[in-house]
């Protein structure tokens, strides 16, 4: 039984690791949590359902179609609200507020045009296969999305720290100002950073969509819950600790069920949360002075 | 100037307009349903079902000539709109009686409005425990989990041979909660020791954790008193992880949605309700007829529930003498009801009073026997 715990928790906590992961990475460079992101997750997910089955794409074309379509509702919201705010020079609660907003109106506007019934893809598509390893149970999808989710992290660490484009990122993540001094075109890759940070939420939603009964306009909401406390356990803005961060709570959240009771898995996750807070505010990754992205 | 008189007397005429506005030959009913948010997987057939009962009773001629208007509202699933509602519906809109809210959850914080103001409120959907310990002004037609659970449990031991249980539950809502209660004091009636119980909450998607430790405490068969959404992802993870046992579930488990979603994974999971659509009663057979005809899918076990609700307040009303004043009609009306009996879509159906709470007066549950259901080549059949 421990073997297929530690399966399950691996599986649930990348889920929540490539949820954080766009999460965080707007936090770092753009340094502002952006609560609507929960929504673009969920508008990601509806994107491919509707792809696949109103449009009868093929898999494969209607991902990445989900995936772009995730990222320019990120770039709008960035070009809407943030850069407003921006220009304004607001202080960090503001974008936080017009971005629960602009998720209260992404969330409406989907329960009008989808209903408000949890969906799934067409079963059929895939023939749930699970991986057996003696008693152990792998759904495929699951690993899948596993791999996926630290092939994509591992990806943004190499772009971060070794290309000309994730150099002026940092740059930027320092000081947007000395960035631009230094003739970096920051508002150009705020932009960037909201399209790829939202195209990355919008793949969460259509994973967790593939693999369980739940894509539903009210899907963002208990997500973002765990996504704050991910990125929080690995490091607000660091890339590495939200993955980290994500599977750790997926550990944490499994392993409570197992040794303790279910009743009092969020007890115990939360709890490590703030007793993370205590002990190292910083988080996992987190370097306590300076801000890393 | 001189047009101020005039004006002052339009004025006059229209509040006097205004205040008479429930005219002769309109019955003003309060329906409240959950019509968007979650829980509007149940609350629109409930709706529906309505819908088609006030056009066949105002088709026939209405209450002695009276048309039935349900004034509707949407309570979204939230307690706070339930509560905002009931106060419009009985202070500005002025109705009779309210239909309504959905979920148990609502009603608890919306019924003591209505019986404050001695105003029938009146459930079609709402089937936790407690309910009608609100008041003597609280009703409702949805028999009570505590009333269909033993039924149902009994016919699944039978079935299946039981002699040891696992059960998951939500243990953040107020409906899953109390049907985990309801079941948990069945188990113990019936002696059948439950060998591990797993929760989860509003929200959850992964319950792969849950069910392995259910799988390693080997039951004969897991309870689920659950949802139908999160009680399909349920059954999916549950095959997934090689777990052959069958489910029995509560109220949330009426719903074709169930079989629509969980596809295979839901074969032989058993459940009561107090519909069956194979029940081949004319006044069933009707309704499903008619609700297919206007509404073009198939009704359920809550458009059932409302559709009847509908004619028990039309057999109540034919007792009922309306005079005119709202809070007489109001309590003259609340004295009918409880001896109203009808042969509906549902079967037979009669209230039962409430056993005072704390010395307090309850209200009228339903009386009624349920139907136990299991799943068979992706159909809810009648267990027999």
């Amino acid at each position: 039984m421990l073997a297929q715990q530690i399966v399950n928790a691996i599986s649930l906590g990348s889920v929540y690791a490539l949820f954080a992961l766009g999460f965080t990475l707007v936090f770092g460079i753009l340094g502002v949590i952006n609560l609507s992101h929960g929504g673009i997750f969920m508008l990601g997910a509806y994107a491919a359902l509707l792809l696949i089955s109103k449009f009868f794409l093929p898999f494969w074309i209607a991902i990445p179609v989900a995936m772009i379509f995730s990222g320019l509702v990120g770039l709008l919201i960035d070009v809407l609200i943030l850069r407003r705010l921006r220009q304004r020079q607001a202080s960090h609660l503001m974008p936080m507020i017009a971005t629960i907003g602009a998720a209260i109106l992404m969330t409406s506007l989907a329960q009008g045009l989808f209903g408000s019934e949890a969906r799934r893809f067409p079963l059929e598509m895939f023939n749930d296969e699970n991986l057996k390893l003696g008693n152990i149970t792998i759904p495929l999808l699951q690993a899948g999305i596993t791999t996926l989710s630290i092939l994509l992290m591992l990806l943004m660490v190499w772009v971060l720290k070794r290309t000309r484009l994730g150099q002026a990122l940092r740059a930027i993540a320092e000081s947007p100002r000395a960035a631009a001094l230094l003739g970096i075109p920051v508002e150009r890759l705020f932009y960037l950073t909201s399209f790829i940070a939202a195209a990355l939420g919008g793949t969460a939603g259509i994973l967790i969509g593939l693999s369980f009964n739940a894509i539903s306009p009210f899907m963002g909401q208990p997500m973002l819950h765990k996504g704050i406390a991910a990125i929080i356990l690995g490091g607000l803005g660091d890339v590495r600790g939200a993955v980290l961060g994500g599977l750790f709570l997926g550990v944490a959240e499994v392993f409570a069920i197992t040794f303790l009771s279910s009743e009092y898995r969020d007890a115990l996750s939360f709890g490590l949360l703030f007793l993370m807070l205590l002990w190292r505010p910083q988080g996992l990754f987190g370097a306590s002075a300076t801000r890393s992205a | 100037m001189r047009l101020r008189p005039l004006t002052a007397l339009l004025t006059l005429l229209s509040a006097l307009i205004i205040s008479m506005a429930s005219p002769a030959g309109e019955i003003r009913i309060g329906l409240t349903e959950a019509l968007t948010g979650p829980a509007s997987q149940y609350g629109t057939p409930i709706h529906n079902g309505f819908i088609l009962a006030q056009e066949e009773i105002n088709a026939k001629g209405g209450i002695s000539g009276n048309k039935i208007v349900l004034i509707e509202e949407d309570e979204r699933g939230k307690k706070e709109e339930a509560i905002n509602v009931y106060k419009k519906l009985i202070f500005q809109d002025k109705v009779l009686m309210i239909f309504g809210p959905t979920l148990s959850n609502s009603m608890f914080a919306a019924g003591p409005v209505a019986n404050a103001a001695h105003v029938v409120a009146f459930g079609t959907s709402n089937t936790a425990s407690g309910i009608t310990d609100i008041g003597p002004y609280v009703f409702r037609s949805s028999p009570m989990e505590a009333d269909v659970v033993p039924v149902t449990l009994k016919a699944a031991i039978k079935h299946l041979n039981i002699h040891k249980v696992g059960i998951i539950y939500g243990n953040d809502d107020a409906f899953t909660k109390s049907g985990y209660d309801v079941f948990k004091q069945a188990l113990e009636d019936q002696h059948i020791p439950v060998v591990d119980t797993e929760t989860y909450s509003k929200g959850d998607v992964d319950f792969k954790a849950q069910l392995t430790k259910l799988k390693a405490a080997d039951p004969d068969v897991i309870i689920c008193p659950c949802l139908s959404e999160e009680g399909s992802n349920i059954l999916l993870q549950a095959r997934a992880l090689g777990i052959k046992l069958s489910f029995i579930g509560g109220n949330g488990f009426n719903s074709p949605k169930l079989v629509e979603i969980a596809k295979t994974a839901a074969e032989g999971t058993i459940v009561g309700s107090p519909w069956f659509d194979g029940n081949p009663s004319v006044q069933n057979q009707h309704f499903i007829a008619a609700y297919r005809k206007k509404f073009g899918t198939d009704p359920n076990q809550f458009s059932a529930q409302g559709y009847d609700a509908l004619f028990i307040l039309a057999e109540a009303l034919k007792k009922v003498k309306l005079m005119g004043n709202l809070e007489q009609d109001r309590q003259a009306l609340r004295d009918a009801l409880p001896d109203v009996q009808i042969d509906g879509a549902t079967g037979k159906f009669a209230f039962r009073p409430a056993p005072p709470h704390n010395g307090k007066p309850g209200g009228y549950d339903a009386n009624q026997t349920p139907f136990v259901y299991i799943v068979k080549n992706g159909k809810f059949v009648l267990l027999k």
